[in-house]
């Protein structure tokens, strides 16, 4: 039986799709401030009402190519389309495209209603529509009562909201956001990235998200592309993303993960014996399809969750499993985060969820322990 | 204890350097005496004086043309100098422009004069009321630049960018977001403009001609022969419209501040 890999928010798989037409496309793009390479020859598709999220470290080009797209900046080369047309000297003014910035950039001398109401102006609508419409936003966003106050009257979150209202007011083609939730503290952030995943789904329109706050991509966006230094290191759902990373600085980047350096020993295939590696003495066993032949240097990754720990030792000690002792514990609430010194020193980490609330034999510092896995826990990363 | 007697003595006496000066004229211009340095009581003569003198009158009709004419002019042509060289960073030269901008505030006021006035006179111009004008706006124009310059320095741009997103061309955005944003600093240009017009007298004297004699002129011109408690009358006047102008723009910087911090504290409570 063929396993998955977990979740799928909705069944909406256009990339999977070789007849879909990708609505925006970046195609060999590359744009260089002097000398520095901002964005280096990325080519990217994104389709029709997709939640698209650009994660990576600060400077690692995705607000760049956000930026392109919004017209801002010019790529020094390649083209954008946008639903097949090249967008290459059309003006930001002209664009079917809206963004909510990251500073929200409402307009201080203006209410709440004209901030909302100013794109629609621009289109010489009728006022009793551009009314409607701003009172719509209003009613979408929950701020019908402050409709008259200026953004300087409002607290964070409000005016987060009516950056995005603005932003939507013109319903545009492609709705960027830059950073959106950043200035937000933690419990509203969340509740907001759920109504931000709503609002797409009802509206249907394509949203392209930049953030640098990995758990935000996972959670509004239908798929992520992992950039760093100007390139794509893969692009993915969030699950194969966090599951099945491409690299080593994927795999580093998102989430917790225990990264072995190793070598393989042999390769037969998922289905015939997997691939061994021998990581300085510990013998690993993975099911895996993988590139690499025997004498290759490669890492084992594994997250902390997908790593058991236990006092007594496991019925196969000879792979995939190691003693040692604990040397830290993270409390974390829901779950514990243990630190096990292995006898030739090198560090796992491992979590626990704190299923229960009191437990009989609690492990503590210098416990001796086994950490151990399965054989589909972990993978072999080759880049 | 001490140490607070020496800063109020230190306090006292910096305030009476600054201000003794201006009480003295002002008394003096209530002085009933012909005689400036003695006082003969209280009056109001000198300003009925004042009002009827008809030189006197024209002189500061000119002048108060000429500073609103000049200020607007140079407020202009500085926002725009403002705009260009915060704006455009990659022109070349700009560093060599933007010291240039700074050379009229340190230049010694007899040069610009007397540069202009070779400028009018190769150019054979008749020097009046339009060439005192010019010199006024050559030299104020970079005082306003200055000023709109640090505003826009911490303009934040990413609000031109949303106009510009939200479909409002550049020319209606500069009108629609930009210039409403840096309208306290372009006023704070202007009226600085039009003190430095109002009480200038070298480059005025360089480049005025028949007919367009402006106020700091003609008291200069009649103290040489001799002050009269007119002109203290009058310069009680200029103190009074300084001083409204002054505490009128930091009640209103005040109030702004002070509706700022209750909209803000509204803000904090929802």
């Amino acid at each position: 039986m063929a396993k998955s890999l977990g979740p799928v928010k909705r069944k909406f798989s256009p990339w999977t799709d070789p007849t879909s037409v990708p609505f925006i496309r970046f195609e060999n793009i590359t744009k260089r401030f002097g000398n520095f390479v901002a964005v280096d020859n990325l080519t990217l598709d994104i389709y029709e009402r997709e939640f698209f999220a650009l994660l990576g470290p600060s400077g690692c080009g995705k607000t760049t190519l956000m930026r392109m797209l919004a017209g801002f900046e010019e790529p020094t080369e390649g083209r954008i389309l946008l639903q097949g047309k090249d967008l290459a000297g059309v003006p930001p003014y002209r664009r079917p495209t809206n963004m909510m910035f990251q500073s929200y950039a409402l307009f201080p001398h203006m209410t709440v209603e004209k901030n909302i109401a100013f794109g629609l102006e621009q289109d010489n609508l009728p006022k009793a529509d551009i009314a409607a419409r701003v009172e719509e936003m209003l009613k979408l966003v929950k701020l019908e009562q402050f409709a008259k106050r200026k953004p300087s009257q409002l607290s964070g979150g409000q005016r987060q909201r009516v950056a995005l209202a603005r932003s939507l007011a013109k319903r545009p083609k492609v709705l960027l956001l830059d950073e959106p939730l950043g200035a937000l503290d933690k419990k509203l952030r969340e509740e907001t990235q759920f109504e931000l995943t709503d609002l797409q789904h009802t509206l249907g329109l394509t949203f392209l998200i930049v953030t640098h706050d990995q758990e935000e991509a996972m959670t509004v966006s239908d798929r992520i592309a992992v950039m760093d230094k100007g390139v794509i290191m893969q692009v993915a759902t969030p699950a194969e993303i966090y599951e099945a990373p491409n690299s080593r600085y994927v795999a580093d980047f998102i989430g917790d993960i225990n990264i072995i350096e190793g070598a393989v020993v042999s390769n037969s295939g998922a289905a015939s014996g997997g691939v061994m590696l021998d990581c300085d003495g510990l013998k690993v066993v993975v099911d895996q399809e993988c590139p690499a032949s025997a004498g290759d240097r490669v890492a084992f990754a594994i997250r902390p969750e997908k790593v058991r720990l236990g006092i007594d030792p496991p019925t196969d000690t000879a792979v995939n499993a190691g003693a040692g002792e604990v040397w830290d514990i993270g409390y974390l609430g829901d779950f514990s985060l243990f630190l096990v010194k292995l006898d030739d020193g090198r560090i796992i980490r491992a979590a626990q969820a704190n299923i229960q609330r009191l437990v009989d034999r609690p492990l503590t510092f210098g416990d001796r322990v086994w950490v151990h896995w399965s054989r589909d826990a972990g993978l072999v990363l080759t880049r | 204890m001490k140490n607070s007697r020496f800063d109020a003595t230190v306090l006292t006496l910096g305030f009476a350097f600054l201000y003794i000066p201006i009480i003295i004229l002002v008394i003096y211009s209530f002085n009933a005496s012909r005689l400036v340095t003695v006082w003969g009581g209280f009056s109001l003569t000198w300003y009925q004086q004042m009002w009827s003198n008809q030189g006197l009158m024209d002189a500061a009709w000119v002048t108060a043309r000429v500073a609103v004419i000049s200020a607007t002019i140079a407020t202009v042509l500085g926002t725009l100098a403002a705009l260009t060289l915060v704006r455009f960073r990659k022109i070349p030269g700009r560093l060599l422009f933007s010291g240039m901008i700074y050379a009229p505030l340190v230049m010694p006021e007899v040069i610009t004069g007397l540069s202009l006035l070779l400028l009018f006179v190769s150019l054979n111009v008749d020097r009046g009321f339009w060439t005192v004008i010019i010199a006024h706006t050559t030299f104020s124009m970079c005082y306003v630049a200055i000023v709109v310059q640090s505003r826009l320095l911490t303009f934040d741009r990413s609000l031109e960018e949303a106009a510009l997103d939200l479909g409002c061309p550049p020319v209606k955005t500069f009108f629609r977001i930009t210039l409403p944003l840096i309208l306290p600093a372009v006023l704070a240009g202007w009226m600085l403009a039009f003190t430095l017009s109002l009480d200038d007298l070298v480059i005025a004297s360089f480049n005025t001609g028949p007919g367009a004699t402006t106020l700091p002129i003609k008291i200069y011109s009649q103290v040489r022969l001799g002050v009269t408690p007119e002109i203290n009358a009058i310069c009680t006047i200029l103190i009074g419209l300084v001083a409204i102008g002054v505490i009128a723009a930091s009640l209103a910087t005040k109030r702004s501040e002070l509706r700022r911090q209750r909209d803000e504290h509204a803000a904090a409570q929802g």
